[in-house]
């Protein structure tokens, strides 16, 4: 989805604002909202790939004005609502439906240190894929303009790059996040110039390295 | 982050004591999120106590000081060196650190020659387990759009004037690959410890957004 969150290259979102001894959170609350999304995330309701597509669902205005974990409060409401885990009703009213039966939470504190290390690994090297390229061959990425999710961003579209590392066999997200299934394809990593990218004005020196799965490019 | 409509986040605003001893109107979200989380408890969907573990391992446990040990051990031991660059997550797990947001990770070497800045034009994807969650910064538009456009308008931003002669090469975090920067160990740091060499190493040098600088009194 050509999205606001598609963001490589734009010039006029303003000057970077750090701040000093930076907080992990700054409210309580998203803290919280880090917790619960990882704690929904165990009923394996929803991939990693649909949850990222469920922030780019959110329209360019509200995604601009909203914080980093306001933006994750208002996909988890849509994805748990969706996911039917919880009715929209219980949502505006705060309390479980009348009659629900209470539920065996997936993920226990005692868990959570060991669930950090299992969870969300997405190379699949035993499924079927063939690669279509090798280290040092040049590609060009494919003008794709998919309505969905897709990883291949905007400014990479179209130009040509070199091969510089396989990565191996992993999920892909364009099918993932629309539970269309994992269907895995070889990863790369592209290099391409800043002059590819941005035209002559670039420095000759520099590049940017992408990494894309195969059917976002073709032989160059 | 702020809360909105209220004249004290105004005032307060970037003053993060998490301590408060006065009140505090709640930001929107902050509601929302505490409301849901009552809910989700409610249901059976969460356990309270996972969450507040979750939000104690990144707060406490998980964080940069990871990337530190591991940048340290690579300048001090060139065989753990080439192990990292060659299998970042198996020599990362050595030091015991992987998980969630850190599976698939790619460790790129900064040189005289080369310099390696991270970003995620997309998203927000960083590695967890080595340099905890990212800055407010590195999730921001600013950061985002300009990085692979404007890589050294950038690190000027950060304070960091790269000659021409250094080739900048920025890694677009695309896909589940995560990408740690192995800064220049800094001149005048022959006789320090490993210990004492991870205490120079910044967050924002294992990003790439800034050199490491030689110790107070180290030679140049």
């Amino acid at each position: 989805m050509n999205g606001i969150h598609d963001m490589g290259g734009m010039q006029d979102m303003g000057p970077i604002q750090r701040e000093k001894n930076e907080p992990v959170f700054h409210e309580v609350w998203e803290g919280r909202m880090f917790a619960i999304n990882r704690a929904i995330g165990a009923w394996g309701k929803w991939s990693l790939d649909a949850s990222r597509h469920g922030i780019e669902l959110l329209p360019p205005a509200d995604y601009l004005r909203m914080s980093y974990y306001e933006r994750w409060l208002t996909r988890n409401v849509e994805l748990l609502v969706k996911s039917g885990l919880v009715t929209r009703e219980e949502i505006e009213t705060g309390k479980p439906a009348p009659g629900s039966q209470k539920a065996t939470p997936p993920l226990t504190a005692a868990a959570v240190p060991a669930m950090a290390g299992r969870r969300g690994n997405f190379m699949r090297p035993e499924a079927e894929a063939k690669a279509r390229f090798e280290v040092g061959q040049h590609v060009r990425a494919r003008n794709i303009n998919p309505v969905g999710h897709t990883r291949l961003p905007r400014y990479a579209r179209g130009k040509k790059g070199t091969i510089v590392r396989h990565h191996g066999i992993f999920v892909f997200p364009d099918t993932n996040a629309h539970f269309l299934g994992e269907q895995p394809q070889h990863l790369y990593s592209v290099s391409f110039t800043a002059r590819e990218l941005w035209g002559d004005e670039a420095s000759s020196r520099d590049s940017v390295y992408i990494d894309m799965w195969d059917s976002y490019l073709d032989h160059a | 982050m702020a809360v909105p409509n209220s004249k004290h986040a105004q005032e307060h605003d970037h003053d993060h004591d998490h301590d408060h001893d006065h009140q505090v109107v709640p930001s929107d979200p902050a509601l929302r999120t505490k409301a849901l989380e009552s809910l989700l408890v409610e249901k059976g969907l969460v356990d309270r106590a996972a969450l507040d573990e979750l939000v104690d391992a990144y707060e406490n446990k998980i964080g940069p000081r990871n990337g530190a040990r591991v940048v340290a051990r690579a300048w001090v031991d060139s065989a753990y060196r080439e192990r990292l660059l060659n299998n970042a997550p198996a020599a990362i797990a050595e030091l015991g650190y992987g998980g969630a947001q850190g599976e698939h990770m790619v460790v790129v070497e900064n040189s005289p020659k080369v310099h390696n800045l991270v970003v995620c034009t997309l998203c927000s994807c960083y590695p967890w387990p080595i340099l905890g969650l990212p800055p407010v910064w590195y999730k921001s538009a600013p950061y985002r759009s300009r990085a692979v456009i404007d890589p050294r308008g950038v690190l000027r931003e950060f304070g960091l004037a790269l000659p021409e002669d250094v080739e900048v090469r920025v890694s677009d975090s695309t896909a589940e690959v995560r990408y740690l920067v192995l800064p220049e160990r800094p001149a005048g740091t022959e006789k320090m410890t490993e210990e004492e060499l991870a205490a120079l190493v910044t967050r924002d040098a294992m990003i790439g957004v800034a050199k490491i600088a030689p110790p107070p009194g180290g030679e140049a």
